[in-house]
């Protein structure tokens, strides 16, 4: 019996020490399932069709330019590859325009062959209609049978996700704001967690060190949203008043609150990278009459900098995905980034501001499932990264 | 041999190096100290005048611009309870796993590999996986439930890695001995291993709560209620929780000038539960220590 | 003249008295041994030399050494250039992981010299000294790890040559080294005397007997003999030294 039960335990420990490998898996699995019905769905809104004439050589059009037809940026079938020939937008709601409401019948019963017919008659039109008032003869050319391509969504240079007829999901304006912010970010803290962990390693004593050591961690248990909040009502103000900006949610604002978010992780892992330096080299260095200082840059820096690059790395990981103290502060203007002190929205900001209202299994909540997935792979290769970096520690 | 003519003129020009190095150092250390005080600073001041007894004890009013936080208060609690009861016991079973009865070093290095990949996930696709798994796919909904079951996911990787560690720091000696007397594996690590790595644990345990307390982006999608004047009556119903609604009242409330106030206080009170964690994991670790330096 | 002279040396880790009213005069251009069991404070004593125990925090020394006349534990005294003339050889070779050249030209590096000439030639010519010279001049910009431990330990000495120090003291060069590595450096040590004064721990007697002068024997703190090596090893004083050095305990 006793012997049963440990046989159960052990397999208890067993079964938990998978739980995180398992967790790993599992999350792919939810990722991918929510995200990959992305490129199944139709290009333009779901019980919509987009037709044209039947004459019309034009067989299919991308999103971006649906959206600039329908927002009269683009006027001519020459420019999508047509004739020359005047673009004619027709939506539903324009019906009445062409028809009055006898010809459309007291039950709407005629729309199906009104449409129809308008579509057959105008060589320029493109129509935008629900599906259920498609006529069963009908003679126009549905352009919208596609669907979204993987390339438009990771090519993409645009992120309109409610755009009507077509919602518009470009990754690159997202992946641009977060590669941005994080960057930055990394800029500003790098000298920062690196000195202080110079600092704690090699030149403070015990009790300074005993001292600076809570502090730190409790610059990492502060959450997220505190930070973010301490951004919208102290920083973002402080940068629109001394750069005189028009807005003071920018990239920047980014940077510098995840700078602050990120020095705790650079500094405890640097500061561990350089302790790992043998007292022998360190002692070999002075003997030689070297000052401390010279022995820090000459010695100490170029042994441990692979754990300094682990830590540099780590601390871009932390940055990319930091989500509530970003979509705090920086703006979330969906366009790629021009300058730094403009508003920029990254990935982590998108998921979290739009995921609420965007209908279940729909395109808008597929791509953002899409843009978690992109989000979680490239921590995953950070984290790889980290690995590879700290296994050639050893020389 | 001859005295080297070329050496002995730096000498105080590296020490002046030294001197300018070491002081830039110095100040930028006392910078990331002051910056911290200053954020400590400017949310105690601000959030001090607002904290009051029906702060603390009365829910939201008038669209959140008075009143209290009560409600969120207790859904964080549901949220730190619920998912402590998953994490700890699967965290720590983890470790003591890890550290020892795994004995097949690739094995051991992966798992520690994958622990390491699921620390880096970020917390929002934690969110988006709890959507997907425990909302919709186990239809859950969004529920206290599914909420710590993101959150104890989350955290896991902190725990495991400080059980781990602290496993590792006590002696095989130990082990030793009490296998020597007959005991079995799991008596050693019950009776022996456990009991000597307990405070360094119950330390990581600790600081996970801190963790899970502030966490806003895993809760958005599988918890959080934007307003809940009622307590929630089961797991399966939604709460509210203190980081979502400083997240709310300070980007998307009714009136958010107005709500300020009560966003310096929902402010202060997160501070204050990190403070608390901190000082108590501080506190532990060197009581223990102590402790053991007595033996 | 004497090169180092210690006068009346207390030293403490903590509450702990590790030296004991130690006083010794070391003359220019001899080799010194230290021998005595573990923990007798042979090494700590040695490191006191190149102020190399200030790096280890709640130590406190007593008492003055002076070298070539000065004293070193003064206010104003610049460490780093105390440890230019004072070189050090470890226990475990610890060449750093740089290139064999850079090992070498590392100290005069960081003191300032950045004539390429010069520090090519010191290079070769100290390589040469220590007679590793043949056996990596085609290799000098490889890693020094790759060097096997008794060249890497002689690599570690030819490094401590390089700045041209007065003194070299070395602490058990040898513990880790295999016999034929151990008897090249000793016959390094008999070269090396005639130009620097030598201090060495050793643990090993017949070391002490082949390549030093003079002999200190400590226990427990304390010197309990400094005299002649040949007299240390025939015919010493104290029935501790004696005990000592015909194996009856350590």
């Amino acid at each position: 019996m006793r012997k049963f039960i440990e046989k159960l335990v052990e397999g208890g420990f067993l079964i938990s020490g998978s739980v995180s490998s398992f967790t790993i898996l599992l999350i792919i699995v939810f990722l991918f399932k929510e995200a990959t019905g992305l490129f199944s769905s139709p290009e333009v809104e779901e019980g919509y069709v987009l037709a044209v004439n039947r004459e019309n050589p034009v067989e299919r059009l991308s999103p971006e330019q649906i959206m600039d037809v329908f927002d009269a940026h683009i006027t001519n079938w020459e420019n999508l590859n047509g004739e020359d020939q005047a673009i004619q937008v027709f939506r539903f709601s324009d019906l009445t325009h062409y028809y009055t409401e006898e010809e459309l019948g007291d039950e709407f019963q005629y729309v199906p062959e009104k449409i129809n017919e308008l579509i057959h008659k105008e060589p320029g039109i493109i129509a935008f209609f629900p599906e259920q008032y498609k006529s069963e003869n009908f003679t126009g050319k549905i352009i919208s049978g596609a669907a979204i391509k993987p390339s438009e969504f990771f090519g993409g240079t645009k992120w309109y996700p409610t755009s009507a007829p077509a919602p518009i999901f470009g990754l690159t304006p997202l992946l641009l704001g977060t590669l941005l912010v994080s960057i930055g970010a990394i800029v500003l803290s790098l000298p920062f967690g690196v000195a202080v962990a110079i600092y704690m390693a090699e030149i403070a004593n015990t009790k300074t060190r005993n001292l600076l050591k809570p502090i730190i961690e409790l610059l990492a248990g502060i959450p997220s949203v505190v930070y973010g909040f301490f951004g919208l009502v102290v920083i973002v103000p402080l940068i629109q008043k001394s750069l005189d900006l028009p807005v003071g949610e920018t990239a920047f604002a980014g940077s510098v609150v995840l700078a602050i978010m990120a020095l705790p992780t650079i500094i405890t892992v640097a500061e561990d990278a350089m302790r790992t330096t043998p007292r022998a080299m360190k002692e070999a260095s002075l003997a030689l009459g070297a000052t401390q200082w010279q022995t820090i840059y000459k010695v100490i820096i170029p042994y441990s900098i692979s754990g300094i690059t682990s830590a540099i790395v780590l601390g871009i990981g932390r940055a990319i995905g930091e989500t509530m103290a970003v979509l705090m502060v920086t703006g979330n203007a969906a366009v790629i980034p021009t300058s730094f002190f403009e508003p920029v929205r990254t990935i982590p900001a998108t998921i979290a501001a739009e995921l609420g209202e965007a209908p279940a299994g729909g395109a808008h909540y597929q791509a953002l499932f899409m843009l978690g997935t992109v989000l979680f792979l490239i921590t995953l290769a950070l984290s790889i990264a980290v690995e590879y970096i700290s296994s050639k520690r050893k020389i | 041999m001859a005295p080297i003519q070329h050496l002995g003129n730096i000498d105080k020009r590296k020490r002046a190096s030294q001197k300018v190095a070491f002081g830039f150092f110095s100040f930028l250390s006392y910078l990331v100290v002051a910056i911290l005080f200053v954020i400590l600073g400017f949310i105690i001041l601000k959030g001090a005048s607002v904290i009051s007894w029906d702060f603390l004890t009365q829910a939201p009013q008038e669209g959140m611009t008075s009143g209290g936080i009560f409600p969120a208060i207790v859904g964080t609690l549901y949220l730190v309870f619920g998912s402590s009861l998953i994490s700890f016991p699967i965290g720590i079973m983890s470790g003591i796993y890890m550290n020892e009865y795994a004995t097949n070093g690739k094995l051991i290095r992966f798992i520690r590999i994958m622990t390491n990949n699921l620390s880096g996930v970020p917390s929002v696709v934690f969110g988006l996986f709890g959507m997907s798994l425990f909302v919709s796919t186990l239809g859950w909904g969004d529920s206290i439930i599914a909420g710590s079951f993101t959150l104890a996911l989350m955290s896991l990787p902190l725990i495991i890695r400080t059980t781990e560690e602290a496993l590792k720091s006590i002696d095989d000696s130990f082990r030793h001995g009490s296998l020597a007397l007959g005991a079995t594996k799991l008596q050693t690590i019950r009776r022996v291993v456990l009991p000597m790595a307990f405070p360094n644990i119950i330390t990581g345990l600790i600081l996970s709560i801190g963790r899970v307390s502030g966490e806003t982006a895993p809760i958005l999608f599988t918890v959080a209620a934007y307003f809940l004047p009622q307590l929630p009556k089961s797991i399966f119903d939604q709460c509210m929780a203190l980081p979502y609604h400083l997240y709310v009242i300070s980007t998307s409330g009714t009136d958010i000038e107005a709500s300020r106030g009560m966003a310096y206080g929902t402010a202060l009170v997160l501070i204050v539960i990190v403070l608390l964690v901190n000082l108590l994991a501080n506190a532990l670790r060197g009581y223990f220590a102590k402790k053991v330096k007595m033996n | 003249m004497i090169k180092i002279d210690a006068k009346n040396v207390d030293f403490y880790y903590g509450d702990f008295h590790a030296l004991k009213n130690i006083s010794m005069e070391i003359e220019p251009n001899t080799s010194t041994a230290f021998i005595g069991p573990s923990g007798c404070g042979k090494s700590t004593f040695l490191r006191l030399f190149n102020r190399m125990n200030d790096l280890i925090p709640g130590t406190r020394m007593e008492g003055q050494i002076l070298i070539d006349g000065r004293d070193i534990y003064t206010k104003s005294e610049k460490v780093d250039r105390l440890r230019k003339n004072v070189g050090m050889v470890f226990q475990k070779p610890n060449p750093f992981p740089k290139t064999i050249y850079e090992n070498v030209a590392y100290g005069l590096r960081v003191n300032g010299v950045s004539d390429e000439n010069y520090i090519e030639e010191t290079v070769v010519k100290t390589l040469k000294q220590v007679v590793l010279w043949e056996e990596v001049k085609d290799k000098l910009k490889e890693s020094a790890f790759a060097l096997s431990g008794g060249q890497q330990q002689r690599l570690c000495i030819a490094r401590a040559l390089a700045i041209s120090p007065s003194i070299l003291l070395m602490d058990e060069p040898t513990s880790a080294l295999d016999p034929i590595s151990t008897s090249k450096i000793e016959d390094l040590i008999h070269e090396l005397k005639n130009e620097y004064t030598i201090v060495i721990v050793t643990h090993n007697m017949q070391q002490a007997a082949r390549v030093s002068d003079k002999t200190g024997y400590f226990y427990l703190g304390e010197l309990i003999e400094y005299d002649n090596t040949r007299k240390i090893f025939t015919n010493p004083e104290k029935e501790s030294t004696q005990n000592y050095i015909t194996g009856r305990f350590g």
